[in-house]
């Protein structure tokens, strides 16, 4: 689909890369948004705090703030660039503060992608040597300071947890320089003159156990501020009643019973739909629901789930319209081959369900527009609000709050949530503060899922056992076709997203080939937790158990022949195994069954172990899942073992029964009684062991995700000699053997 | 004008008989601390304590509760907190048991409602108190060893 989007009746607004350019200055920029740089507003300072540098701050009473630039949706960055800063300035973890930086991609891009942004398990890896920077300059400053006014060289200062002291008994805190130091600004970028890192061996907090995440006490009194709980003066709430089918938009309503709500004051008809503004969340809801619009379906996409995925099928029983790897000559190499298996999966629709359903405050005022949210990619908020108002960018604020969730959602290259909320605030002439609210349903049904695909993988086995051809197709929409990412990750009819994980297949298969065909939908799609490792891991790792089986020989020994020259695969996998206590031959007793899987994605490799039992209903329980993982060092080993824990229980629930489905193009479940989440009854014991790593230290948001549901498909097909290539696995009832 | 009893105060609004507690909690008493994640009763983030038992305020009309003690997680664990609830809040804090976020104050609330009637839950007892707690970043297994924790600390 392309992506645009109706600001007003007749007038479109463009979203496509050419003019997401245009807008940021030029390709050769990438995607970089040059915007004015406003050194008061670079940070909101607060409480007399000293900015030392974009990234840190200090108060007079010594408490250090660290600007965090990406959001923290629960992943633990704020934590984790935390962590770095108190490290690298030797200050006291106890007056550690964080605050989300504003939206000022020139301060605070993401250097993985150019621009403002979280994803893509990035944030530590980008940041890494950035705040370690900020942080060593910015303690330099403050020694300095200290020298002078002590008449001392600063090399015989020390400083232990935030106390700066000289031999001489000279003592003082942070907060006592931080006024002298912070007037010497320092940009934060490794320069001949920065400081050296600390090395590794005296770190007392990075790697370390037993420091609490910055974010646990404000989430347990109820006290931390998201999206949904925030009142500005004067607000009205909006709740939009949106179509049913994607791409629709209405044609006529009629508000005489919503406006007969207490609380509601105004309904306006929105590109996406018609919006009920009240007073409060609940008159908001009730008028909406009390409206009645007529949709204009003429461009909408009508075609159910079961067609879209007949679609899928079918490219993938036809040769690729683009080749993603064509390594020696697959195709060649089966037919000639002693042992072929021939497998097809099916993956559906996905929705993200973050915990706080989709919403954003928009404010236009005397030309200038401010948006508050949690908001993930900055960089294209900024870009969009500006189109969506009609000011320039720098006449755009966004600041950015804690977010219950995201899983991908909250990063769209349309800004769809945002842009709605801003069109609202416009439609009232800016007359008063829109706080836009979906409801479960809205969110559900709203769109932006991980896509449906195909797979079809050929698979062929010589006399050694060994694979010698591996033949993958894929169909699916594409997530970055239309949008401004697709130069960057599209290339040759290629989106990188629908293939990672089997255009790089891991293990050494001589002759590999992988095609794609991408499929076109008016269904909204997204980037949902893992991206394209949600299915590619599934049908490579599935199929290189049925490929070990077909050999006779034990799954973790066949990969492990097979990942000679990758070392890390084959450390987690040899962690994994052990931890597990993984026997090659073993067979449990009837009823339960270990299968195993080993991923790739972002950088970081994760191997999981998972035992089942098949209850006597037939039904699978998940009892245990053994994970080790390698995301190079360690920045917070306790956020790195609960991105697992997650990752695991995320994809799980995806796995046992999560599908988005449409009937003549509508959405099928609208809340968590129909897309059922993962429980507590449902959570296995999830055990996560860590490579040590002295490498440069990659994602954990992500990487845990993948391989869990192959390597419960594995460990059915232990139990029952069933393979599981479908997902998800839903009402499915398994027999011991 | 509905009275309410909450978190020890009397309140009188000018609300609409058939709104939800939620959203009077969230809403009119600005204590923002009870979430609002599906409306339905499905996920749990909007749990309050009725008279001490866990209900879902989604699904609460303000007019059935005007004669009920109200707590929201701002009393449940604030500083006249019962003993459950600051072994609650200490155990959630000694185990990292917060991703997102969104969902812990509905957690928090229904483990402290077990813990207030069942000193020593099994797993299957956790399993069946907490079933309705939805947590999508996927914290159960802290949130089953908080409880854990929280009724080793109630021993002590
Ligand atoms: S919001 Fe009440 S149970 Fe989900
Ligand atoms: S901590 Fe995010 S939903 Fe529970």
């Amino acid at each position: 689909m392309t992506y645009q989007q109706k600001i007003k009746d007749g007038e479109t607004l463009d979203l496509s890369r050419r003019s997401f350019l245009a807008i940021a200055g030029g390709a050769g920029v990438g995607l970089m948004i040059g915007l004015k740089v406003d050194p008061a507003a670079a940070a909101n300072t607060a409480q007399g705090a000293i900015e030392f540098n974009p990234f840190v701050k200090v108060s007079p009473d010594g408490a250090v703030t660290v600007i965090v630039k990406h959001l923290d949706k629960g992943q633990g960055v704020a934590t984790g660039l935390a962590t770095i800063v108190a490290e690298e300035m030797d200050a006291d973890w106890a007056t550690i503060r964080t605050e989300f930086a504003p939206a000022n991609p020139n301060l605070y891009a993401n250097l993985a992608f150019k621009a403002q942004g979280t994803g893509g398990s990035t944030s530590i890896a980008n940041s890494w040597d950035q705040y370690r920077t900020a942080a060593v300059t910015a303690r330099a400053a403050l020694v300095n300071a200290a020298a002078e006014a002590w008449k001392v060289p600063a090399g015989e200062i020390t400083v232990v947890k935030g106390v700066i002291s000289h031999p001489s008994g000279k003592k003082g805190s942070f907060g006592e320089f931080a006024e002298k130091a912070g007037a010497s600004k320092t940009p934060p970028a490794v320069s001949p003159q920065t400081p050296p890192f600390k090395n590794p061996t005296k770190y007392v907090l990075i790697g370390k156990e037993g420091l609490h995440r910055v974010d646990n006490d404000s989430k347990t009194d109820g006290t931390a501020i998201y999206t949904q709980d925030l009142h500005v003066p004067g607000m009205l709430v909006a709740v939009v009643a949106h179509p049913p089918k994607f791409g629709a938009k209405p044609k006529s309503f009629d508000d005489a019973e919503a406006k007969k709500v207490k609380g509601v004051e105004q309904v306006v008809q929105i590109p996406t739909g018609v919006a009920v503004l009240a007073k409060n969340t609940w008159a908001a809801i009730k008028g909406r629901n009390a409206l009645k619009v007529e949709w204009d379906d003429g461009a909408a996409e009508g075609r159910g789930s079961d067609a879209l995925m007949a679609a899928c099928k079918d490219a993938v029983s036809k040769p690729g319209v683009a080749t993603a790897t064509n390594t020696g000559d697959a195709e060649g190499a089966l037919r000639g081959a002693a042992k072929v298996i021939e497998a097809d999966y099916a993956f559906p629709y996905l929705a993200h369900a973050a915990m706080e359903p989709m919403n954003a405050i928009a404010e236009v005022k005397d030309g200038a527009v401010k948006i508050t949210t949690g908001a993930q990619f900055q960089s294209i908020d900024l870009f969009v609000a500006s189109k969506v108002a009609g000011v320039p960018m720098d006449k755009v604020t966004i600041d950015t709050v804690w977010a219950g969730g995201s899983f991908g959602r909250r990063a769209v290259p349309t800004s769809d949530y945002i842009a709605e909320a801003l069109t609202i605030a416009k439609g009232i002439d800016g007359k008063a503060p829109v706080k836009l609210v979906w409801t479960r349903e809205d969110d559900m049904k709203g769109g932006y899922y991980r896509p449906m695909y195909a797979h079809k993988v050929k698979a062929a086995i010589g006399a050694d056992g060994m694979p010698v051809a591996w033949h993958h197709r894929i169909a699916g929409q594409s997530i970055m076709t239309g949008t401004a990412m697709e130069p960057l990750l599209v290339k040759d009819g290629v989106d990188d997203t629908s293939v990672e994980g089997a255009s790089n297949l891991a293990y050494s298969v001589p002759n590999l080939k992988v095609e794609l065909t991408t499929i076109k939908a008016g269904v909204p799609v997204l980037w949902w937790r893992s991206v394209g490792h949600t299915h590619t891991a599934h049908a490579v790792e599935t199929m290189i158990d049925e490929l070990a089986f077909a050999a006779g020989k034990d799954p973790v020994e066949y990969r492990l022949a097979l990942l000679k020259d990758k070392p890390r695969h084959a450390g987690v996998l040899k962690l994994a195994a052990e931890k597990a206590g993984w026997k090659a031959g073993e067979k449990l007793e009837k009823g339960r069954g270990r299968g195993v899987a080993v991923h790739e994605s972002f950088n970081s490799f994760v191997a999981q172990v998972v035992d089942v039992t098949i209850k006597d209903d037939g039904q699978v329980k998940v009892d245990r899942v053994v994970a080790a993982v390698d995301c190079g060092l360690v920045v917070n080993p306790d956020v790195v073992r609960a991105q697992v824990e997650g990752g695991v229980g995320f994809g799980l629930g995806a796995a046992l029964r999560n599908a988005v489905t449409l009937k003549d193009g509508v959405v099928q479940e609208g809340n968590f009684d129909k897309y059922k989440p993962l429980r507590i009854s449902d959570m296995p014991h999830v055990e996560v062991h860590i490579v040590p790593s002295q490498e440069k230290p990659t994602g954990i948001g992500e990487p845990g995700v993948p391989p869990i549901a192959p390597a419960l498909a594995n460990a059915i097909f232990a139990a029952t000699g069933k393979r599981v290539r479908d997902l998800p696995i839903g009402d499915q009832k398994f027999t011991s053997v | 004008m509905i009275k309410l009893k909450i978190n020890g105060e009397e309140r009188e609004l000018d609300v609409d008989p058939d709104t939800p507690l939620l959203w009077v909690i969230r809403d009119e008493l600005k204590l923002t601390g009870t979430k609002f994640g599906c409306g339905v009763a499905q996920c749990g983030a909007c749990t309050v304590h009725l008279d001490g038992s866990p209900v879902r305020a989604c699904q609460t009309p303000i007019s059935d509760v005007e004669d009920s003690e109200i707590r929201t997680i701002e009393y449940v664990v604030g500083s006249s907190a019962s003993k459950e609830g600051k072994a609650v809040q200490a155990a959630w804090r000694a185990l990292d048991v917060v991703q997102c976020g969104y969902c812990q104050s509905g957690q928090m609330m229904s483990a402290v409602a077990l813990l207030t009637t069942n000193k020593k839950p099994s797993d299957k007892d956790i399993d069946t108190a907490m079933n309705g707690n939805v947590c999508r970043c996927a914290t159960y297994q802290r949130i089953r060893a908080a409880i854990h924790d929280a009724a080793k600390r109630l021993e002590a």
